[in-house]
This record gives C-alpha cells, structure tokens and sequence, in this order.
C-alpha cells in the first residue's frame, strides 16, 4: 500500500516525463558508447560527451526560457528566435570590427546587440499585444526579415573577430574548466526565476494565458504583459545568438542559429508544458532543451551522419512526444488504479 | 448478489414506463473527496426527470460521468438495448449509445450553417460530395418536426443562444437518441424562450425519449417534470413523483433541513436618510455608444441598487460602462464626490471597486489557479507587481475567506476548475472581498447556483450593506431582488427608463415599468 502511493507520487510529479525521458537518452549510451559518460581533463579543462551536452544545449536553454514565457503568456510561439539570434550576433561582431583590436569596446557591443535584440522583441510584442495579431504571423514578419537584416548589417560577408579573447563566452575563460556558457545558461535561469517568484510576474503571466479577459478584470495589464514576454524572449535569443558567434569567432548570417526556433518549441513542449498557454515550468523546458541537445550528441556518439541526423531525432522526438500525450498519460494512470466496476453490492431490504 | 438481482428485476415490473436508463451504485472520488456515493438513477421513457441537488451534491458529476467526460470508479450503467453494463468513455461513445446532451454552453459549430451541424457526422453523399440539397431537406425536416421553424442555411451563430440549443435538440433527436440530457438549458433564456423551449421537451417526450432535465430554477421543475431525484453530499436522497413532493419539501430535502431557507432573508428596511450619507457613486450622463444610452445614477453607502430588466435591457452595460470594463465614451462619473476618469480596470479597482462579472467562466475565474491565486490576485493587481504578498500573508488571506464564506474546496493550493459552479463563485467573491471594496457590482451572482449557496450570497449582499458599502445588484430573478434591494433601476432597451424605492417596489410595480409603465 505505502510503496503504491510512493510509485503514484513520483509519476504524478509534473516533471516526471521529462525527466524520464531524459534519461531514457542518457541510458541507451550506457549501452551503445560505454565511454560516453567519462570525462577526461584536456588542457586544463574538462572534456567528454556529457560536459559536451551541457554545453552545446546552453543556448537552446537559454531560448527555452524565453520561449517558456511567451507560450505561457500568449498561447502562441516566437517562430522569429533564430533570425533574432542572428540579428544580435551580426551587430555584435559589427560593432566590434575585423580588426586587430576591437573598434567598439566589448561590453558596449555586447549590449548594443542586446538592446538591437529587444527593439526586435518590441515589435513582436507590439504586433501581438497591442494589434492582436496572431503570434505565429507576426513573429513570422522577423523570422524571414531576420536574416535579412543580419545580411545587411554584415553586407553579406562571413566576418571574423581576430582578438582571441572574443570566444571566451563561447569557449572556455581562461583557467576555469567548465564552458562558459553553461555559467551564461546558469545565470539567466536563476535570474528569470528570481523575477518569477521574487515578483508577481509568475502569476500574472500564468493568469493572463490562462483567461485573458478575467485577468484584464482583476486589475491586470494582460496587454504589458504579453508584451513583455516577446521583449524577454528577444533578449534570450539575442544571448544564445551571442554565445553562437563567440564559439566560432565569427558570423555567418545564414546559419548562426537555423532552426533553432523549431528546438526551442519542442523543448518547451517535451518538458511537459502545454502550448496552449496558461501554467508553465520553466524546469521543464530546460530539461527539455538538455533533452533534445543529450539526443543530438548521442546521435553523433553513434557515429550516424550529419546529414542524416534529422531523421533519427525526429524518430525519438517522435517516441518522446507520444509519450507525453494524453492518451499515454490516461494508459499510466489506468495502471495506477486499476480498480474493478463490480464492488460487491450491500444486501439491500 | 442474486438476491439484489432479483430484486431490481422486480422493481422494474413494478415501474411504469420501460427504463431506459439505470445508473447503479455509481460512486466516484475525485483527488480524495468524494463525489458521488453509491448513487442510483433511473430513467424511463417518455418522462422529463428532474435532477436536483445544492452545490456539490454530484448532479453535474452524474451527468459527466454517465457521459463519458469523467471515470467513475464502481457502479453499472445499463441502458435498453444492451445486455451488458456500458461504460462511456468519451461522449462520443455515449452518444453511440444513445445519451445526447445539450449543454448551456452550446456544443455545435457556431460558425457553420444550423443544417450543417444537424447533419454533421452523417452528411448524405452524391458521387463522393456532400449533397447538400437532401441534406438541408432532412435538418428542415427534423427542425419542423419539433415545430421549428427557420432558415437552416445561415449559420448557427446568426441566430440566439435559445434557438441554437434547440437545433441542438433537433440534431440529438434526429440521431436517434433515447436518453436526452438537458445541463441548464434556461439560465440565459429569456421567459418567452423558455416556454418555447419547455413545449419542445414535451414533444420530445411524446416521442418516447428519456429527458434529464438539470436546473436550478424550482418553478421550472414543477412546469415541465414528471419525476425528480434529489442527490445531496453526493448520496442519493430520493427518487420522487412530482405530485408528491411539494416544493418546501423538495427545498428542505435538497438543503438536508427542515425549513424554506430562502424566506429568512429579508431586509431589514433601512432609515432612508438619503442626504446624510455618502454619495460613492454619482453618474452624470455616462454612456457608451451603442451600448448603453446617456444615464444618471447615484449610488450612497449602505445602498443595495437592482437593475432590473430584461435580457439585452442593458443592465450588464450599465455595470460594466461604471466599472470601466467596457470604457464610457460619453458623460462623467463621480467617485466619494471627486471627478474620476478611468481608462482600464485597474484605476476602478484603485478607487475601490469591485466587479463581479456575469459570466463566471470567461471573464471571473482563472480555471487553473489555485484557490489561493484566484484570491489573492486582484489585491495583489493593486498591490503592483513588484510588491508580492508574501506567502504567509496570502495563505492567511485564503485561509480566512474559505471559512468565512464556507467555500468547499480540498485544499487552499487546488485548481479553481475542480470546485464545483457555487464555489467558483465564493471565491470570486472572496477575490473582491479582500480589496476591501467601498462599491461593488455584483452581476448574476447567484446564476447557476444552488439554492443553499444562493441564500448565503444574499445574506452576505445584505450584511455588506449593512456595513457601510454601496451595493449594485442584478439578477434576473425578480424575487431575489425583492429580498435585497432598497432600490431598483428599471432597464428596458439599454436605456434607464425609471427608479423605484422603498414601498414601490413590488414584482407589479417592476413588470409594469419594464413592460412600458403604462401597460396593466
């Protein structure tokens, strides 16, 4: 009886599932690549698949969070996050030039390219807040404008940034074993979830997704609020789209953050939220983003090719989304309580 | 087991009318309360079946259960026909077997035409494509075979809430149901659309269907029913013949006790000083195009107003021009005497009012907050977002407004959704409550609620005034008015056409003056 209710416990938890999957992942490469969960010290920093995955999946993290809050707010979806990315990687590295040595001090380009970030999140937001339009086709206006803009801004060439210490935020600081990113990704989920549970927001954007017009009716700017969630998420994708042109000291407008819109959609949804708005975990996509990035690497661990890889991951997004739905949810909790339609009946006079 | 067996074979010969539907010993728990208890129900043919019971006494889980929108965890459903018990589980299936229902919010399509979604499902086919001249031929006929009469090419919501419930009725008799479950159909209909629709459930009986017939309204039941069966804590009390179960006895069955509940609430009239107090509200020519015409109103301390009128008469308009929810584009209004321009919600709220909307589930609950956060969140709105109200703070706010106001819920942290339609509406009241509002407009308050819970919003309605604030009250039933207000506002045709107070307001008085004031 105590150990049912235990069982019941930790599948009811919310981000049972998630998780679950997760390690669903992680367990076919303790089958398959043996070496896959060793890390080894290289060059005085740390190395190895799982070090790899927590890496790589920081920017997709990063975007998650951002993409968490406008689907909770809106019900809707920021398709616009890769060209957003893009967008901020091209100011920056604009902004600091080619040269020997920047044109334009570091933090000041860095925070030229956040503030670029959000004026493209104002227009998100002003689009679907304030003018209702549907999310999908406003953020649709930057998703193929994006690239567009970050072509202009880098006048269609690759450009590069000589002075070494730019791919310290995509890299490695010097002296410190474990990427930087993961301290970036690290600190905006402590910082969003500070303003979540350390203000109102948390509530109030959960309220307004959940019913827009009874929220308005208590009192609450569901406009402002909505707004401000395509601002935030703007400002993600702008740091994942930093972290991306900072790993290879360079930018290359077709391509720093392709699809990465589609990944930080489905992090969201395979970490168990709804994308219909209303309550949200942000846990959930961050386990979700590791998710997809932990699939993507032990592809590769597999040796599968490049260009076959999308295939594969569609295969197991696929199984986990399945997983998650409702009908599979309904199946567990039937195993749960299986109790009988034929309670003996009470010898009624 | 065989004994019991026996027996309820012998109870249906005993029965008049085959049963067409039997619900046995149905019991479900939902998240550790228990919903239903070994709950019996019976449905004969050709009868229109009452279910009625307060707040949480399980009709509506009944009803979700027997049509396949909720589990249940023992019980049978058996149903003519089949030799073996069924379990619905989508409503789907239980139209397959034959159980339709009509809900208040209606079900169909409102954006395709009255013959499509009579038709939808079994649209007749010629050469692969939908025939469509067969198929608005057959919605006529099914329409005027229950002697309605209209253009089945237009689209559903072209036409009133009141003429789409019964396409919906036409399209689950043409399907061929037996058992036809009506869940508050008249709680927005208007009393000639009532009518209406009562003699289209008398032709449905005629033709042999089995009627449920959920609803709130006591002069309705003893209108249209044959047979009642009263549930309360989710047990089952009886299963009565309408001739033999006065109303007082029907009430005091339903509240467990022995008195009519409602009759105690009277107010006390009140020293009308009217000068002495203080204006909270004063209306000088507050109007909305289209909406609401140009009208003056004040409202003083201690006031309970009514607005009294008839559907679409204007009286929501009225509340909502005050509160800001709908902005007035014309006029000024004066709040505690001081020139006051809202432009959204929020200033009104910061003024100190509050805004009970009519329709609960799209513009009053948060359906997957918490009891708590549906509390807390208007104090909390004009608190500001930054100034969160610590944890402590709000679980004692909840804690103090459940007990206060007796809201049935498991736990503080549970999904508003899960508590039944009268709760729900405790606890908007407690959201409101807890602003410590000077004016509150409270529309519909008691839709949709049982009889128990009606009487304490009532009361509480009557104390707050009593205590200082400044009331505006609307319902739609006269009676309830009568019991609360001390003056009421006749609406007719979104327009203030009259006052009355103190002595005047009688039910005469206010149909006449709804009517057309010279009408007899």
């Amino acid at each position: 009886m105590k150990q049912e209710s235990l069982m019941k416990r930790i599948t009811g938890f919310r981000l049972f599932l998630p998780i679950l999957c997760l390690l669903l992942v992680l367990l076919v490469n303790l089958i398959q690549t043996p070496t896959f969960f060793k890390i080894t010290v290289q060059n005085g920093v740390f190395y190895g698949f799982i070090i790899d995955i927590i890496n790589r999946s920081s920017g997709l993290v990063i975007m998650a969070l951002g993409m968490t809050l406008v689907v909770a707010s809106s019900g809707g979806t920021d398709i616009s996050v890769g060209a957003v990315s893009a967008v901020a990687g091209a100011v920056c590295v604009v902004a600091l030039g080619t040269g020997e040595a920047y044109q334009m001090p570091y933090a000041l380009s860095l925070l030229l390219a956040l503030i670029v970030g959000a004026l493209c999140g104002i227009v998100n937001g002003f689009l679907v807040a304030y003018m209702r339009v549907q999310p999908m086709v406003a953020t649709l206006i930057l998703f193929t404008a994006g690239r567009g803009i970050a072509q202009l801004i880098t006048g269609s060439f690759i450009l590069y940034v000589k002075p070494e210490h730019f791919s310290y935020l995509g890299a490695f600081l010097p002296g410190v074993p474990i990427p930087t990113p993961c301290f970036v990704a690290l600190f905006l989920i402590l910082l969003t979830w500070m303003l979540l549970r350390f203000t109102t927001l948390g509530m109030y954007i959960q309220s307004v997704g959940i019913n827009r017009r009874a929220s308005r009716l208590v009192g609450l700017n569901s406009k402002l609020i909505i707004f401000l969630t395509y601002v935030f998420c703007s400002i993600c994708a702008s740091v994942a789209g930093l972290i991306s042109v900072s790993r290879t000291s360079s930018i290359d407008a077709n391509n720093v953050g392709l699809y990465t819109e589609l990944d930080a959609i489905l992090a969201v949804a395979i970490g168990g939220n709804s994308l219909g708005g209303g309550k949200f975990s942000l846990a959930g996509s961050v386990i979700g983003a590791i998710t997809i990035q932990a699939l993507t690497t032990t592809l590769y661990a597999m040796h599968v090719a490049a260009d076959q890889l999308p295939l594969y991951k569609a295969m197991v997004v696929i199984i986990i989304v399945s997983l998650q739905s409702p009908v599979v949810k309904k199946w567990f909790s039937g195993l749960k309580s299986k109790t009988s339609y034929s309670e003996p009946a009470k010898e009624a006079n | 087991m065989f004994f019991r067996r026996l027996l309820i074979e012998r109870v249906d010969l005993m029965a008049t009318g085959t049963e067409i539907l039997k619900m046995r010993r149905i019991t479900k728990n939902f998240l550790g309360v228990r919903a239903l208890h070994n709950v019996d129900f019976t449905l004969r043919s050709g009868e229109i079946h009452a279910l009625m019971g307060e707040n949480g006494a399980g009709k509506s889980t009944l009803i979700k259960v027997l049509t396949g929108a909720e589990e249940f965890e023992t019980g049978e459903i058996w149903i003519e026909g089949k030799d073996h018990p069924i379990i619905n589980r989508s409503p789907k299936e239980a139209q397959q077997n034959g159980i339709s229902t009509v809900y208040q919010e209606i079900n169909l399509c409102p954006n395709l035409s009255v013959g499509e979604n009579i038709m939808l499902g079994r649209e007749p086919k010629r050469l692969g494509a939908i025939d469509w001249k067969t198929m608005n031929k057959k919605a006529k006929e099914a329409l005027q075979a229950l002697e309605i009469d209209i253009d089945v090419t237009l689209k559903l919501d072209h036409y009133s809430i009141a003429i789409q419930q019964m396409v919906a009725i036409a399209r689950a008799v043409d399907i061929s149901s037996r058992v036809l479950i009506l869940d508050e159909p008249t709680s927005s209909l208007t009393e000639n659309e009532v009518n209406k629709l009562f003699s289209i459930m008398r032709k449905v009986r005629e033709r042999g269907l089995g009627i449920i017939f959920v609803t709130h309204f006591l002069e309705q039941v003893y209108e249209v029913c044959d047979r009642i069966t009263v549930l309360r804590n989710g047990e089952l009390v009886g299963e009565y013949e309408i001739e033999n179960l006065p109303r007082v006895k029907l009430v005091a069955s339903m509240l467990g006790k022995d008195f009519d509940d409602l009759s105690e609430v009277k107010r006390e009239k009140t020293v009308t000083n009217g000068d002495a107090r203080e204006k909270i509200i004063e209306a000088d020519g507050l109007g909305r195009e289209g909406r609401i015409k140009p009208f003056d109103l004040e409202v003083c301390r201690g006031d309970v107003v009514g607005l009294s009128g008839l559907l679409g008469s204007g009286r929501s308009e009225l509340a909502r021009a005050i509160f800001c929810a709908d902005k007035p584009d014309k006029g000024e209004l004066k709040v505690k005497g001081k020139k006051f321009n809202a432009h959204t919600p929020l200033d009104s709220l910061k003024a100190g009012m509050a805004f009970l909307p009519e329709n609960r589930k799209e513009e009053g609950i948060i359906a997957d907050l918490s009891v708590r956060e549906n509390i807390v969140i208007a104090l909390q709105a004009r608190h500001g977002m930054f100034k969160l109200l610590s944890k402590k703070e709000q679980e004692e706010f909840t804690d103090r407004f459940i007990d206060l106001l007796n809201i049935k819920t498991a736990d503080r942290e549970t999904p508003l959704k899960q508590l039944s339609g009268g709760n729900q509406q405790k606890v908007i009241l407690a959201r409101w409550l807890l602003t410590n509002p000077d004016f509150m407009i409270l529309d519909e308050p008691t839709r949709g609620i049982d009889v128990g819970t009606k009487a304490e919003i009532q009361r509480l309605v009557i104390e707050l005034a009593d205590q200082g604030k400044a009331v505006i009250f609307i319902s739609s039933e006269i009676e309830e008015m009568l019991r609360t207000c001390s003056r009421m506002v006749i609406m007719r045709d979104q327009e203030k056409v009259g006052e009355l107070s103190d002595d005047d307001i009688t039910q005469e008085n206010i149909m006449k003056a709804i009517a057309g004031g010279q009408a007899v």
